[in-house]
């Protein structure tokens, strides 16, 4: 029998931290895509209680503990580190872990290097905690939502490598205009 | 040369660049052209066409004549203004556009030559002989003309591309500028003010003027201190906003990295995008030069620019200054000069009536008649209203007036309009939605004028964005009236030049008009005037005011020429910024691709994909030896590919099937549980959109599959059906190709293979099933399907164990004569088969031309159905689907042709779609599209490949080579 | 230019693609003559001035949008989502 072994998509990628700021690889672990049915939300927040979450409005995240939901789209969101309740015939919902790589850029310049990457104005005033957006890193396309004084961006496993160098790219830009 | 006490620079920073080879110092704070004239250089170029000595004439990104290359590290960066490069240490920068050295330039011929060179010289002079074009005329003028020299190596460094949003983008940090920032900035909006200079404050740097009762740059640096401590405030210096664009987006050129040595990491430039709710124009204005005979020569410069090297960079650009105007405010440059020390030789008003107060000769009702001096000025003659005068001059100072820098306002097709009273042209009000112009670029040239209209300029915006400006005292400054008689040229015996950076005098508008291009826009094109890199900033007015006159018409009937964006030239780097080499587009990965590169597989671009093409063995010399093998692996024992990158589409609901039968050909409604079906796509024009395998896995719930190139295109076309005609449909679906590793065993051990990493054997599990499975505990799917002919399975797992599994798989493959394969074997394996790809289905074929209109089915409607079965698609004359076979290679895209007719387009019978060479057939095969072809199979058919010098003959066949029957596939 | 996406806001236009005209919404019935589905398909009356044209948000939320504009001023007049259409499920 083969012993299987889990490997992220950036596996053995450390952080990068420059004027401030810093890129790192997440394992997000266990992700769910959740679409409701019509007419079912009311069913999915029931269920959903048990995790302290409801589903999100467009362009919104919520965590409780571990768990988050996060929109993606017209009657879509993931959920985050938690399993799934049973959803039963209210929703669709496909397994996603692993599809999608993570990274979690933090720090003081955050906006300066999302302005490199992405149209979005992705400053506090803009784009506060607990907002999300579906949107496009460079050409990929990409969910993004802020933490405090951070973003995540997650983009396709396949392109993990290419998100990462965008990100690095910019951000060693931005620290060669500083340390100029 | 430099005059003590005064100017901007930091004396005590000295700073060493070389120009044409020779090393000179000035100081942090220059450009080169105030460094260059601080050390005394006049000729800094010379000219298009008559390859004139040239001199600085302004100071700023309008500046026609001192054009120079930028030399470092294998690059030159040619038509580099030398009024708004900074110098730093190790600048290298030359001078441009002539042959041998700039002050004996051996194409200066050409202005001798100058009667034969006016304007549409070439349409006339070089009609014949014909054949002379080509390899006389064109190369030798294209060397002659034209400005400076590209580098021959790629451009290496680095280049940024960059967003920004706020309220409010204010352009320029002149006085209007600074006004309306701080106005917008207490107001509490979010503000970008950006200004093309390295330093804030506009014409203020310049100008020796009072505000409130001190020094202007008291004002200035006050104003830049409180709005550098505001959060809501961003100051962009070096950023020139070179476009506006529909919704509020202007394009603006960072200059980063152009005034230091180059850095590995640092972008030279960065083109910025900003999106702003409310735009308030403070650009300014330009001075406009006069047309006077012989005005080309080094040291005749703009009043203002004299002004701005004296006060901004502490030069004096002249022993003996005088100074040609028609307005008042021009007299300023003449007392500050005086004021510094430096001589006034005489003011020429061009006025008879204006006033003459200055301590110097001031000469009213004056013409300049001729210069002297080629190679800078020396004296100039001319007359005034007490007779005719010869001045020794060194520097001539002119000024025509102002034109307000309304650029950005016809950005959108807005047409300024003409105003009799300023004889400029002033921005149309709403000309670009939400922006509005103030200041001197609306034509309020006074510097009360700026602040006061700035400030309203800005609380106007203000209210538009619902905030409300705070009560702000303005400040007192000088607001003398724009005074002025219009002079847009003096006649006499020699040229007089209108656009110096075209080389575009007088005579050539007049004979223009007398050609009878008496349109601007003919005119414009015909002499060349507005076309060089300035665009015509410095005589696009007094252009047409001269074809007005020889028109007989007004300036306002005569009309002007569009200013289109960009404001200033923009590197094509910039604007690609980005966009080069591997961060062209994102690469995408499978989780065997380390594995693959560990076996030393050489990766071939699939989409964005990258996928191994074959997997090298020592003693291997060709790919196709690998190729061969593999095959052989698959039709002997078993090969293992990475399928992953073939889209995957989860679709469920209660009208998933309905759906289903909707998007495809044929019907998915009867497919039973967990089994696969193969499922063709159409256009709604009936043309082939994709084709691929769905499984059943619920009642309820379907997986479906797509080609890797049509992934994308899939998903759109089923948004759209969802969203257009089926949104209230009990149904939702979502992209999986990312959530699963597929992998592809293949062979007659492939069922031997899987069953040593499942951790339950195989039961019955036939051609075309699908089920769950476990490997090492994890879930997996796997489905029976053959892309090879073989019997063949894929196996999915979660990516996270894709590249386990991989290595896993292919090492237990070869320990049973199999191993990994790659897409050059895959595709020998399809070909043999007849399973067609994107190579088939390039959309111009339907499902007649791939023998499948039976799969449309008669029962039900399906996207594409009624114009699949339209007149012209389904008939003989339809080039269709064939195998070829052949005993020598041939190429795809070779066509095909009946022997003994004529090679010729017309009488082409179709193409070849994809080949290969078969191992196991032991020949060549391929696929091709061929007129009524299913019924010429055994017919053999000339192939003509004039690409690769291929003709021979092959033979038409049947397109499946390799098991027909399909027995292999369901053992 | 930028459009206004019903459900993610105001975007650039990179993150959408154009497909065309607001006629692909109106799918003749199965057994429509085929001039109809000509009309349908390929047919285009070309207007300068206010169009509506159908846009995908591919780089967002993925929606179907029928933008309303003016091709003279660039004015976008208003966004829908298909989706959303009153009678959208004909």
């Amino acid at each position: 029998m083969p012993e299987l072994i889990a490997k992220t998509a950036l596996d053995g990628q450390g952080a990068l931290t420059l004027i401030g700021t810093t890129l790192a690889p997440v394992d997000l672990g266990i992700i769910t895509s959740i679409a409701p049915f019509a007419g079912q939300v009311k069913a999915i927040d029931t269920a959903l209680k048990p995790l302290g979450l409801s589903f999100p409005p467009p362009n919104t995240t919520a965590a409780s503990g571990a768990a988050r939901l996060v929109w993606t789209g017209p009657d879509q969101a993931l959920l985050i580190g938690a399993d799934a309740p049973d959803l039963g015939t209210a929703a669709a919902t496909t397994d996603q872990s692993g599809g999608w790589s993570a990274l979690r850029l933090s720090g003081a310049r955050v906006a300066d290097v999302m302005a490199r990457l992405c149209p979005l104005d992705f400053r506090p005033s803009a784009f506060a905690p607990g907002q999300a957006a579906r949107a496009q890193l460079g050409h990929m396309n990409a969910v993004f939502w802020a933490e405090k004084d951070a973003l995540m961006i997650l983009t396709f496993r396949s392109m993990a490598q290419t998100a990462w160098d965008e990100c690095a790219h910019a951000l060693t830009a931005l620290a060669a205009r500083a340390g100029a | 040369m430099r005059i003590a006490g005064k100017g901007l620079i930091d004396r005590d920073t000295q700073v060493s660049f070389r120009f044409n080879g020779t090393s000179y110092v000035g100081h942090r704070g220059d450009t080169l052209a105030s460094a260059l004239l601080a050390n005394g250089l006049r000729v800094v170029g010379r000219s298009f066409k008559y390859h004139r000595p040239r001199g600085v004439l302004t100071a700023g990104s309008e500046e026609p004549n001192a054009l120079v290359e930028i030399m470092e590290e294998g690059q030159q960066t040619p038509n580099t203004r030398a009024t708004v490069q900074e110098i730093f240490d190790g600048l290298e920068a030359r001078s441009q556009n002539h042959l041998g050295s700039l002050r004996w330039d051996l194409w200066s011929l050409n202005d001798l030559a100058a009667p034969f060179l006016s304007a549409g010289f070439y349409y006339k002079t070089f009609m014949w002989p014909r054949a002379f074009w080509e390899k006389l005329y064109e190369p030798a003028i294209r060397r002659a003309a034209g400005l400076g020299n590209l580098s021959p190596n790629a451009d290496t460094a680095p280049y940024e591309k960059a967003w920004a949003s706020c309220d409010l983008l204010v352009i320029g940090s002149g006085p209007t500028g600074l006004m309306a920032a701080l106005t917008s900035a207490r107001a509490g909006a979010d503000v970008i003010l950006a200004e093309e200079d390295f330093r804030m404050g506009g014409a203020l740097l310049s100008a020796d003027q009072v505000i409130d009762g001190q020094p202007a740059l008291v004002w200035v640096e006050a104003a830049l201190a409180e709005l550098d401590s505001l959060p809501n405030v961003r100051l962009m210096t070096r950023t020139t906003v070179t476009g506006a664009y529909d919704s509020g987006v202007f394009g603006a050129l960072e200059r980063v990295g152009l005034h230091r040595a180059p850095d590995a990491h640092l972008p030279r430039e960065c083109f910025w995008r900003i999106t702003a709710r409310r735009a308030i124009l403070a650009s300014g204005a330009m001075e406009r030069p006069i047309a006077f005979p012989l005005n080309d020569r080094p040291g005749i410069m703009m009043a203002s620019a004299v002004q701005s090297y004296l006060n901004r960079f502490g030069v004096a650009t002249g022993r003996r200054v005088t100074l040609y105007a028609n307005n008042d405010a021009a007299r300023v440059t003449a007392r500050q000069l005086m004021a510094a020390g430096v001589r006034v030789a005489a003011i020429l008003d061009s006025r008879p009536d204006a006033s003459a107060v200055e301590d110097c000769p001031v000469y009213l009702g004056a013409e300049v008649l001729e210069t002297h001096g080629r190679h800078g000025l020396r004296a100039i003659q001319g007359r005034h209203t007490g007779g005719e005068f010869r001045l020794d001059t060194d520097c001539l100072a002119m000024s025509g007036g102002w034109n307000p820098t309304l650029h950005l306002t016809c950005h959108m097709n807005g047409r300024p309009k003409w105003s009799a009273d300023l004889a400029a042209f002033v921005p149309s009000d709403g000309a670009v939605p939400g922006l509005v112009a103030a200041g001197a670029a609306n034509g309020s040239f006074s510097t009360h004028g700026a602040l006061s209209t700035g400030h309203a300029a800005a609380v106007q915006a203000m209210a538009d964005l619902g905030l409300t400006a705070p009560d702000l005292a303005l400040p007192t400054a000088e607001d003398a009236p724009y005074r002025l008689t219009p002079l847009w040229s003096v006649k006499g015996k020699h040229r007089a030049w209108l656009d110096f950076a075209n080389d575009v005098t007088t005579k050539d508008i007049t004979q223009a008009a007398q050609e009878g291009y008496t349109s601007v826009e003919h005119m414009k094109r015909y002499t060349t005037q507005g076309m060089a890199p300035d665009q015509g900033k410095n005589s696009n007015v007094a252009a047409l005011a001269l074809l007005a006159d020889a028109t007989g018409r007004g300036i306002p009937e005569t009309g002007t020429t569009t200013f289109r964006p960009p404001f200033t030239p923009i590197s094509i780097a910039a604007l690609g910024a980005g966009g080069r080499g591997k961060t062209f587009a994102p690469q995408r990965f499978m989780t065997s691709d380390q594995a693959s590169r560990d076996r030393g597989a050489p990766m071939i671009e699939a989409g964005l994909w990258y996928r191994p093409s074959y997997f090298p063995k020592h003693g291997e010399t060709h790919w196709r030896d690998s190729c061969n093998r593999e095959v052989s692996y698959v039709r002997n024992a078993v090969g293992v590919a990475d399928v992953s990158t073939l889209g995957k589409i989860d679709i469920q609901g209660r009208d998933a099937a309905r759906f289903l039968d909707l998007v495809y050909t044929n019907t998915f409604s009867t497919l039973p549980l967990n089994r696969v079906r193969y499922g063709l796509m159409l256009r709604e024009d009936g043309l082939v959109l994709d084709d691929g395998t769905t499984a059943r896995l619920g009642e309820n719930h379907y997986l479906m599959t797509t080609t890797t190139a049509a992934a994308g295109l899939v998903m759109r076309h089923l948004d759209f059906v969802h969203q257009t005609h089926a949104a209230d449909w009990d149904l939702r679906f979502i992209s999986v190709t990312e959530t699963w590793a597929q992998f592809a065993i293949a062979g007659p051990k492939a069922r031997a293979l899987l069953n040593s990493v499942l951790d339950q054997p195989l039961g019955d599990f036939p051609f075309m099933a699908v089920g769950p499975v476990t490997v090492g505990g994890v879930k997996a799917r796997l489905f029976r399907i053959s892309f090879s002919g073989e019997q063949g399975y894929e196996i999915a797992v979660p990516t996270r164990y894709g590249e386990a599994l991989f290595r896993d798989l292919v090492a237990r493959a070869e320990t049973m004569g199999g191993g990994p394969y790659g897409m050059e074997a895959l595709n020998v394996l399809r070909l043999e088969k007849g399973f067609i790809t994107h190579a088939e289905i390039h959309g111009r074929t339907g499902a007649f031309d791939i023998g499948m209109d039976k799969m449309v089915s008669a029962k039900k409607d399906c996207i594409g159905k009624r114009m699949a079965m339209r007149e012209g698609l389904n008939g003989p004359e339809r080039e269709q689907l064939v195998g070829l076979r052949c005993k020598t290679e041939f190429g795809s895209g070779a066509h095909l042709f009946t022997q003994g007719t004529r090679v010729h387009r017309e009488t082409g019978q179709g193409y070849v779609t994809s080949m290969c060479y078969s191992p196991t057939l032991g020949e060549w095969i391929g696929l091709a599209f061929v007129k009524n072809g299913r019924a010429r199979h055994g017919e053999d058919l000339r192939l003509v490949d004039h690409m690769r010098n291929t003709d021979c003959l092959v033979t038409v066949c049947n397109p499946v080579f390799f098991d027909p029957e399909g027995g292999k596939l369901r053992a | 230019m930028r459009l206004t996406c019903p459900l993610c806001g105001p975007r650039d236009r990179r993150e959408f693609y154009y497909y065309g005209a607001e006629d692909y919404l109106h799918r003749p019935a199965p057994d429509a003559p085929i001039e109809a589905w000509d009309d349908h398909l390929h047919l285009r009356t070309n207007l300068a001035g206010v169009i509506k044209d159908l846009w995908y948000h591919e780089g967002g939320c993925a929606s179907w949008l029928l933008v309303t504009r003016n091709t003279i001023t660039h004015e976008v007049l208003s966004v829908e989502r298909v989706a959303d259409r009153k009678g959208a499920s004909a």
